[in-house]
């Protein structure tokens, strides 16, 4: 099965998600991304939806799984990129995506964590 | 545009499902944000046919009401059916592992939405959207 590519870059890890995800995929990168925040001790996850034209309830349980296991492992995660559309959509749709930090595009959302603006708001 | 209809049988079947309603909706002259709310409504009914009923099938046209055209996608399975329908489409209720959202979401992501489902007998929603 195809998997999505986690970076690491200095203490933090980025996807960047570029394909259209498939549930399996889905689950398959939260599984990965667990391993990888304890593997290299990350203190921060990056997830890059900018190329996601939906983002439907069961990625966006997997966004939201992603940041509460971050947090039990001593990491913090922002979702970056969401399109406005997306954004609409998701509302309506009726998740809320509560307790998910996000920002507008990759360099603010690393900046974000590195400020630690991980532990308040 | 002719009536397509895909096969619903794998996670793969879904994201073909999301990319047809996306090309019909294209096609439609539907709104950004109404292509993405039909293409949402689309992926959470797909899947659905997959996780509940079993597997079935999409089909995907484009229909008109006077001078406006508009998207219908028609899912279906033969699957165990929906016993309390009340219940399947009330926010946040779920017989499986979902957010259960996949049903009560969709249809506030669409103009129309029909469900027809009897115990037993499978499940089929229709649903469609609008340009403005």
């Amino acid at each position: 099965m195809e998997r999505l590519p986690i970076l690491k870059i200095g203490p933090m890890l980025l996807v960047s998600i570029q394909v259209d995800l498939r549930d399996d995929m889905v689950i398959a990168l939260q599984e990965d991304l667990a391993e990888r925040i304890v593997d290299t001790g990350a203190r921060g996850v990056v997830i890059d939806i900018t190329a996601l034209d939906i983002v439907d309830s069961f990625t966006g349980r997997m966004l939201a799984t992603v940041a509460a296991l971050s947090r039990v492992l001593d990491a913090e995660t922002v979702v970056v990129g969401m399109r406005p559309a997306v954004a609409i959509t998701l509302v309506e749709l009726g998740l809320s995506l509560d307790g998910i930090k996000t920002a507008l595009d990759v360099e603010r959302g690393m900046r974000l964590l590195s400020s630690g603006g991980g532990s308040g708001r | 545009m002719t009536a397509q209809e895909l096969p619903i049988a794998g996670d793969a079947d879904v994201v073909r499902v999301r990319q047809a309603v996306r090309a019909a909706a294209v096609a439609a002259k539907l709104s950004l944000v109404d292509q993405t709310k039909l293409v949402t409504a689309a992926s959470e009914l797909a899947r659905n046919t997959l996780t509940y009923g079993g597997g079935g099938s999409a089909v995907i046209e484009e229909v008109f009401n006077g001078l406006r055209k508009g998207v219908k996608a028609v899912f279906s399975d033969k699957g165990p059916g929906i016993a309390d329908l009340k219940l399947a489409l009330t926010d946040g209720y779920t017989s499986g592992s979902g957010m259960g959202l996949g049903l009560s979401g969709s249809r506030r992501l669409v103009d129309e939405f029909t469900i027809e489902t009897a115990t037993g007998d499978g499940t089929t929603v229709t649903v469609i959207k609008w340009a403005r």
